[in-house]
């Protein structure tokens, strides 16, 4: 395993790491299985120390912060922008999922200052007390009054502060319309069924329990986050019966999606707003039966090395005119009013980072449970492997 | 300082190499493998015998991994035998030693991006795209064992040209006039010769190839969609998204084991087939 990660120097992330930013190749799951971020923490550790360090109003926060996010995730020059303010460079350590993100922290010593989990792991990493509680005092760009509380109130366990919110989004499918007689598909029973039929060898699926457990139960008409046993065992029968018609299991479609190779897959918003823009016959559609909604969050991990750069990051970072940077960046929707503000009129009124209410109102937020839900991830893994 | 104190220290650096990174990290993963997954993942001690018993849930990961290692792995000897032939004995050396720099050059790159490369070749727009203009359409490579298979000889065949290029270069050429002197065909001079003298290389770059590939992850992952499956990828499963620590160290061991075996049984086929001839030997 660990020799994946050896193979990449320096130079070959950089090339790789600008041809994700170019959209041509993308996303989680692709880092999880090349070993990338471990790569990314030895690039920048080589960094810090070259230029000198200006002086900071927040006081000498030291020569580097250590931040773990996903992929595609963030503008470069606001981080540029944020050495030149402070003098610490940031190290940016990239992602797959929520789950190795845990499984690195239930690890211990990951040397993270920042992390961006999601909603529902949130309470999980407080009862494993791998999180730090927030001082907002040291937050001033931090107002909780500005935050949607429906992207907000996961970052609270029991009345403490663990966590802001960063963005949020949502869980659909992306469909080709082209190959559908310009018809998009707006239910996870016609996706699964599709996929067994005119699109047979040409769907996609997550590697990911989360999403991909979840849209087979939306075709029952069960949650997304149901654990039941006898429910949980009617997604694995669809999804073992479908596997044969898949194209692939993966969280890095998007490169199918653009070359034609595939036409339909479950989908992040921010991918879908992707592949939209610069193929509009692709459509990002919300699942009729439901689907997730998410928000992703700064926190900060137990024992993280550089305290004070963490919070100086977290708080330049909610900085509105910072934030609205990023959201140019990502696509992703924030929950940040003061942000949503300075946003470019056809970013605010589009369908695909804000889609209408009652669109919103059939998703879930995913369950802590089903982060840790046994069952969940023995299914996920019987289905890769059958 | 006595012979014996001498040796001790000389053998100190890679004794205490294999205690802290081979047989430390081994017992954790003996141990583990008898323990439970944690409510949240991770692992709790016990012991119990249930994570083993659950192993035929990977029996496809296993199936995959013993079919593809050994298929690769001959498929890969096939087509570095009459490479490293070539390079050894045909090509002038003038040429020889930048023609082994090409063998070596895209090892220069990582096997990340080269995949990556394979990807695109295999994919719709790569090679299928070029057999539609033959007539050949809706060929599907891509996500397929075959693309899988495709990488694993691509990404290895230079370790096993190597081994056999050196057990071909050192063979002595007067033995090759010899053979011919007394009146044997070219053919029968290969197959009673050359061949039998590279066995140690063919040996080697079998042994090589074939361990590596038992514990392949990367390849599978990117040239198989997620699809064709390999119990190396089983294992990242089950450490970075199931969190199931105990079972993955179950995985892991009964890997190591199917791998002793294999390779013994194998060492032992070599063996008694360099037993009639001194020269022969492994590695």
């Amino acid at each position: 395993m660990t020799k994946d990660s050896d193979y990449i120097s320096k130079k070959k992330f950089m090339e790789v790491l600008g041809r994700y930013r170019k959209g041509s190749i993308t996303r989680r799951h692709f880092l999880n299985v090349t070993g990338l971020g471990a790569a990314t923490a030895v690039m920048g550790a080589a960094m810090p120390g070259l230029r000198p360090s200006p002086a900071f109003a927040g006081g000498n926060i030291g020569d580097r912060v250590v931040l773990a996010t996903w992929p595609n995730y963030h503008d470069p020059s606001n981080f540029e922008a944020f050495t030149e303010a402070t003098g610490a460079h940031v190290q940016v350590n990239v992602f797959g999922s929520n789950e190795e993100m845990l499984a690195k922290l239930q690890a211990g010593a990951t040397g993270w200052d920042v992390y961006v989990p999601t909603n529902y792991t949130i309470s999980t990493y407080v009862d494993e007390g791998l999180i730090e509680p927030l001082d907002t005092s040291k937050l001033s760009n931090y107002d909780a009054s500005a935050f949607d509380a429906r992207y907000a109130e996961a970052g609270s366990v029991d009345g403490t502060l663990y966590a802001v919110p960063k963005d949020w989004g949502s869980t659909g499918m992306a469909v080709n319309t082209a190959h559908n007689d310009g018809k998009p598909i707006s239910s996870w029973k016609e996706f699964f069924d599709i996929s067994r039929d005119k699109f047979s060898g040409r769907s996609m699926v997550h590697d990911y329990q989360l999403t991909t457990i979840g849209s087979a139960l939306n075709y029952f008409g069960y949650s997304f986050n149901s654990v039941d046993e006898a429910e949980l065992a009617d997604a694995e029968k669809l999804l073992i019966d479908v596997k044969p018609h898949l194209f692939a299991i993966t969280s890095d479609y998007q490169p199918s999606m653009r070359n034609g190779d595939a036409w339909l897959t479950i989908c992040w918003s921010g991918d879908g707003k992707q592949l939209n823009t610069d193929i509009p016959e692709i459509h990002y559609v919300l699942g009729a039966e439901g689907g997730e909604i998410w928000s992703d969050y700064y926190a900060i991990p137990k024992g993280a090395p550089h305290s004070d750069a963490a919070y100086a990051l977290i708080n330049f970072l909610l900085d509105p005119t910072v934030n609205a940077k990023e959201v140019v960046a990502h696509g992703y929707p924030t929950a940040d009013a003061r942000t949503f503000a300075l946003l470019p009129d056809e970013l605010k009124n589009d369908p695909i980072l804000f889609p209408a209410q009652e669109l919103l109102s059939p998703l879930e937020f995913g369950a802590a449970a089903t982060l840790t839900d046994p069952n969940r991830a023995e299914l996920m893994a019987r289905f890769k492997s059958a | 300082m006595t012979q014996r104190t001498r040796n001790w220290l000389l053998l100190a650096p890679a004794g205490t190499w294999f205690l802290v990174m081979l047989i430390i990290p081994l017992t954790v993963v003996l141990i583990f493998s008898f323990g439970e997954r944690a409510p949240a993942g991770g692992v709790v001690p016990a012991f119990t015998l249930e994570q083993y018993a659950n192993l035929p849930a990977r029996w496809a990961a296993f199936k995959n991994t013993m079919t593809l290692a050994p298929i690769g792995t001959l498929s890969a000897l096939v087509i570095a035998y009459p490479l490293a032939y070539f390079l050894a004995v045909k090509v002038d050396p003038k040429w020889r030693t930048i023609l082994l720099v090409l063998v070596i050059v895209p090892f220069w790159t990582s096997i990340l991006i080269r995949s990556y490369a394979w990807i695109f070749l295999l994919g719709g727009r790569g090679i299928p795209a070029l057999l539609g203009w033959f007539g050949m359409e809706g060929v599907r490579l891509i996500n397929t064992p075959f693309a899988v298979l495709v990488g694993i000889i691509y990404g290895y065949l230079p370790l096993m040209v190597f081994p056999i290029y050196v057990s071909l270069d050192k063979l002595d050429k007067k033995l090759l006039e010899a053979s011919s002197d007394l009146g044997a065909k070219p053919w029968r001079t290969f197959l009673q010769i050359t061949l039998p003298l590279s066995i140690p290389g063919i040996a080697t770059g079998c042994m090589l190839v074939f361990i590596l590939l038992m514990g392949e992850y990367l390849i599978p992952a990117m040239l198989g969609g997620g699809k064709v499956f390999f119990v190396g990828n089983a294992l990242v499963d089950l450490f970075l998204q199931s969190r199931n620590w105990a079972y993955g160290s179950a995985v892991a061991v009964t890997l190591v084991v199917v791998m002793l075996v294999t390779v013994t049984v194998y060492m032992r086929l070599i063996n008694r087939l360099g037993a009639n001839r001194d020269d022969v030997s492994i590695m």
